[in-house]
This record gives C-alpha cells, structure tokens and sequence, in this order.
C-alpha cells in the first residue's frame, strides 16, 4: 500500500515536471472556458434554462478529467514505453499491478486538480452556482468518469505500439466525440437529432451530460433516484451504466494486450 | 550450488533461432561473460535468466530458482542493467536512486552507492543532462541498490568513450571484489580479458568455445602465424612439404600452422641455401582477440550461408 502511494507521489512530480502536460491538462481547460465565455457573452443560451458560463464550466472540468485520464494517461504511458522505463520497472520487486495501479491514481488526482480549479474559476469568475446536495452525485460521476476514461486510455496504451501512435489515437478519438458530447458546442436541438443518438453510443457525452445536470436548476432530485418518464429528475444512474460498461470493456482489453515493451518477447 | 546454470537453452523468433542449446555454469563470486558479435543471442539469454523472455526448451536456473516461477523473489535477489539505457530524463540522480531504493527489502545506502559509481558531484542534476557514461553509472547503481547477490549486465560500455569504458571497469571489478557474482555481455575482447573470470564465446546462438582466458589461449596456443617478406620474388625451390602452406598477400609470404617449429626449421634451412633474407620474420601467436574474430567471422559466415541457401 505504502508502495502504491510512494510510486502515485512519483509519477505526480514527473508530471510537475512536464510542462507541455501541465498546459494540456490543468491550463487548456481553464482557457477555454474563459475565452468560450468571453466569446460567446455569458448570457442565456436559448432554448437552455442556463448562461454560457453555466454550460462550459462543468462542461470543461469534465475535458480536463478526460485530459488527465485518457490522454495524458495513455500518451505518458506510450513514452515510457518507448523509453524502455516499463520494461526496466518490470525489472524491480514492484508488483506490476501497483506500477499501473499507482498511474491511474495519479491521473485522478491532477483530473481533480484540473476539475475543481475549473469549477471554482466558473463559480467565483462567472457566478456559477454550485448546488450543494448534487455536490456527492457529481463527485460520483467524476469518479466513474476518471476510471472509465483511465481504462480507455490503457486500452489505447495497449492497442497501440509507439508514443506517436497513441498520441494520434487518442486526439483522433477525443477531438470529434467532445464535439458531439456537449463540450465544445452547446446542444442546438434545431440543427441535428441525430447527432446526441450517436454522442450517447460512447461514454463521453453521459460523463458530460451526468456532470452538467449537477449544475443545472431544469433538473430536480440530488441525481440517485432513477430517471422519470419527462426527463425531469436528475439521474446519474443510467450515465454511470453506461461508463461502467465502456470501462469494464476497456479494462478487459487493455489487461488482455498491455506489453511491458516494444518488442514482442 | 553454482548461482547460475543453464542447460540446452533454446529460444527462437519468427523465422530466426535466437538461442541454440546452450549450456554453461556460474559460480558464486565468478565475472562470467558472454562474448559474442550483435545479434549473437547474448541478450536473449539474459533476458531469459532475468525472466522478462520465456525459453522454448532447456533449463535455466538462477540461484537454484526458476526465473519464471519465482520471479518476484529473484527480482529482489538479483539486479540488472539492460542493454538500452532506460531512464526519466525530468528526475534528478538522487531522485531516481531514490525511488528505485524503495522497492527493495534491504537496500543499500543510497550515498554509499552514489559515491561507489562516482556520482556523488551530480546527484542534483537532471539524469537528461549526465552524459552517456553518466547515465550507465546510475543505472549500475540502480542495479545494485537492492544489494543484489548476482548482477546482470548487458553490454554496460558499448557506445561509451575509452575513458568512461574504464571507469565502468574499475567499477565493476569492485563490485565483484566486493563478493557480488556478474554476468556480463560484451562484445569487446578487451573488455571481458579485463574483467571475466572465464568467458563463452557466443556465435550464431551458439556457444563456440568457452572457459578462462589463459584457458582458452592454450587451447588455441599451438597456432602461430609467420610472416616475412618476399620482395616480390617468387619463392624457388622450396620444399613441398612448405609451399603447400604459404599464402602470399601483398608481398608478404604468409603461414598459419599449428605446429611452428619444424616448419621454422624447414623455413630456415631453406632460406640459408638459396640466400633469402626472409625479411621482416615475424612469428606471432594468435591473440585472444585473433581467436575471437575467427570464430566471430566463422559464425558471419555460417549465417551467410544460410541466408544464400
Ligand atoms: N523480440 C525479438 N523479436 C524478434 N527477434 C528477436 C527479438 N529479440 C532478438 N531477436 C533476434 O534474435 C537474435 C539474437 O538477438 P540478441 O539476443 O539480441 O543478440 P545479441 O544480444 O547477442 O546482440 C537476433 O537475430 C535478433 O534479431
Ligand atoms: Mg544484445
């Protein structure tokens, strides 16, 4: 246990130590929810009970956990792969489960750091309100959000064999689904139907939509009862099925193909 | 017990016998060495004893343990320094000792260790900044942090500068001074006559010839080659018992054999009859390093048969 803490401790200062990581995952989210609100003026978004700011904040802390958790997860990973560092970590008594074990929960932790730095900068900058008795639901769905995403990200860290090629995987399938998940864009039920169907096929968009309906006055309930005929009650249930689904799979295939090396042996 | 013993070791790739039953003992407190050109089956063989590759058939055990079956404990037992140099380039010197430090049960003293591998002036310098012999330093230090009773080290100078190649020598003969048993791979003769006990010339998968240094330069001893120079004339009436031994490269009559003194004998008497000088005579016995390359070139060019056929 002591073991998992200490190497969770090391790969968090090897992460201080990397700026290009520092500006991906803790400052990219911040910006982008002070320019999309100063670009957009937070006002209220039509046909939304909610302001801009009200939208992009819990919209955002959620990029920065899938920043953390699956790309950063995965591309770090890939590199220390590459540099022979897996495979020399295999070498010591440090049980490989705690290697991996020790990554992800220091991924959650800076997924963390990005989140409640979003939310704070949303809730002081902007006046976001945060809704109290939401506050253990939305702290459920981060948490099924980061594993869920860790486990997406060891999968492409297995599927794939170099750190260029992870690094191509995981943009490749981040950039287009945050488009379609209620991220980037605010929903616009006039242009497309289909478009939330397809988003809801993958778990980004029920890790968004969960964690945004936390910070959402249209939504009733504190999100653990099950979900009503309107639409009304907020429910995380159905949102953490379905990560829970995408996690569980990805998990499988990424123990099933995770290599220590580069190279077959 | 010896710590290391394998027996008809065999490992093959797609389309390639990597290793090709191998058989060989360390014993305790021995530098063993395997010697051999790239793609020889050096690291395989290590990699095999250090369990991170699985043999198709034969033995290996270390410390009398199965490098599969109990890998964990051998891990805490054992150290290594990998062929590639494998290290965070963000950390510091001491960082990085650090946190290899506490995976071990009983690790040495980390200044200790730092002093030992002549890095104790760095041990706040980022590992991305040290310089090639540096960084291999503190990853023998990493492999010996554990206080590991055998030490595996994969070709620990190649690439490295005569100066830094030396200093990694002097290093590594203290550590077998100080009781720590090594298996090491190289491909330079210089290397392992400065630091293995006995050696295993390794060809092709195969080992071609193994055992001490003095031992295998008696076993090969008898060979001499002599050499004088011709001036470009040819060499009239000599013996047919002789001609049929020289070789002439470049002016310069040549003659391997096995057994030099009759052959001197017979040189000799020939030249005082028909006035030859037998310039520049040298007669020389073959080096370590010559019995190396021979059995090397041997191996090349029983690969390149293979790949023509
Ligand atoms: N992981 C691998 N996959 C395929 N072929 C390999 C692998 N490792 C080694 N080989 C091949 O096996 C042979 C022996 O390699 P190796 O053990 O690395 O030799 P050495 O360490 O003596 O240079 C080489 O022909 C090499 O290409
Ligand atoms: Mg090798």
């Amino acid at each position: 246990m002591t073991m998992l803490f200490e190497e969770a401790l090391h790969q968090l200062k090897l992460f201080a130590r990397r700026p290009v990581a520092m500006f991906f995952v803790i400052a990219m989210p911040l910006m982008l929810l002070l320019v999309l609100t100063q670009l957009f003026g937070n006002e209220r978004i039509e046909g939304l009970g909610l302001n801009t700011a009200q939208f992009y904040t819990p919209a955002l802390a959620v990029f920065g956990v899938v920043m953390a958790c699956y790309t950063y997860l995965a591309v770090s990973t890939a590199t220390a792969r590459d540099l022979g560092i897996l495979k020399r970590i295999r070498g010591t008594p440090m049980p490989p489960w705690v290697y991996i074990c020790a990554r992800i929960l220091a991924v959650s932790v800076i997924a963390f750091t990005s989140l409640v730095l979003v939310i704070a900068t949303g809730a002081l900058v902007f006046g976001v309100e945060i809704i109290w008795d939401r506050v253990p639901a939305a702290i459920m769905v981060a948490i099924a959000g980061a594993l869920c995403f860790a486990a997406l990200g060891m999968m492409i860290t297995a599927l794939f064999r170099s750190s260029e090629t992870v690094q191509a995987a995981t943009s490749a399938t981040i950039m287009p689904l945050a488009f379609i998940s209620d991220i980037f864009v605010r929903p616009n039920t006039e242009t497309s139907e289909w478009i939330p169907v397809i988003g809801n096929l993958f778990p980004l968009r029920h890790f968004s939509v969960a964690f945004q309906h936390a910070f959402d006055h249209a939504y009733e309930g504190s999100g653990f009862a099950l979900p009503d005929a309107d639409g009304i009650v907020f429910s995380i249930l159905p949102h953490l099925g379905v990560m829970a689904l995408w996690g569980i799979g990805a998990a499988f295939v990424a123990a099933r193909f995770f290599n220590w090396d580069t190279r077959p042996s | 017990m010896p710590v290391i013993s394998v027996a008809d070791l065999t490992k093959s790739y797609p389309g390639r016998k990597a290793v090709n039953g191998i058989s060989f003992e360390v014993q305790k407190g021995e530098t063993f060495a395997l010697l051999g050109p790239n793609g020889a089956g050096k690291t395989t063989t290590i990699e095999i004893l250090e369990g991170y590759r699985i043999a198709d058939g034969g033995v290996a055990k270390v410390l009398g343990l199965d490098p599969q079956a109990d890998r964990m404990e051998l891990k805490q037992r054992t150290g290594l320094v990998l062929q590639t140099t494998a290290l965070e380039p963000e950390l510091t010197v001491a960082e990085t000792l650090a946190a290899f430090a506490r995976l071990y049960a009983r690790p040495e003293s980390q200044e200790k260790v730092l002093a030992s591998v002549n890095l104790a002036h760095v041990t706040r310098t980022r590992v991305g900044n040290l310089s090639g012999g540096q960084k291999r330093r503190l990853e023998i230090a990493l492999g010996i942090i554990g206080s590991p009773e055998l030490l595996f080290l994969d070709e620990p100078t190649t690439g490295l500068d005569p100066e830094a190649r030396r200093k990694i020598w002097t290093l590594i003969r203290g550590l077998n001074e100080a009781g720590c048993t090594i298996l090491l791979s190289s491909h330079y003769m210089d290397e392992v006559k400065a630091l293995a006990d006995r050696m295993a010339i390794m060809v092709d998968g195969k080992i071609a010839a193994e055992g001490r240094p003095e031992e295998l330069q008696a076993l090969h001893a008898s060979h001499a080659t002599i050499r004088f120079d011709t001036h470009g004339k040819p060499l009239a009436g000599l013996p047919a018992s002789l001609a049929g031994l020289v070789r002439i490269e470049h002016g310069v009559a040549i003659i391997d054999t096995a057994d030099p003194v009759p052959v001197l004998h017979q040189l000799t008497g020939w030249a005082i009859e028909h006035k030859a000088d037998l310039a520049s005579l040298s007669v020389n016995r073959q080096s370590l390093e010559d019995i190396y390359l021979k059995l090397a070139g041997k191996g090349e060019e029983a690969v390149t048969r293979e790949a023509a056929e």
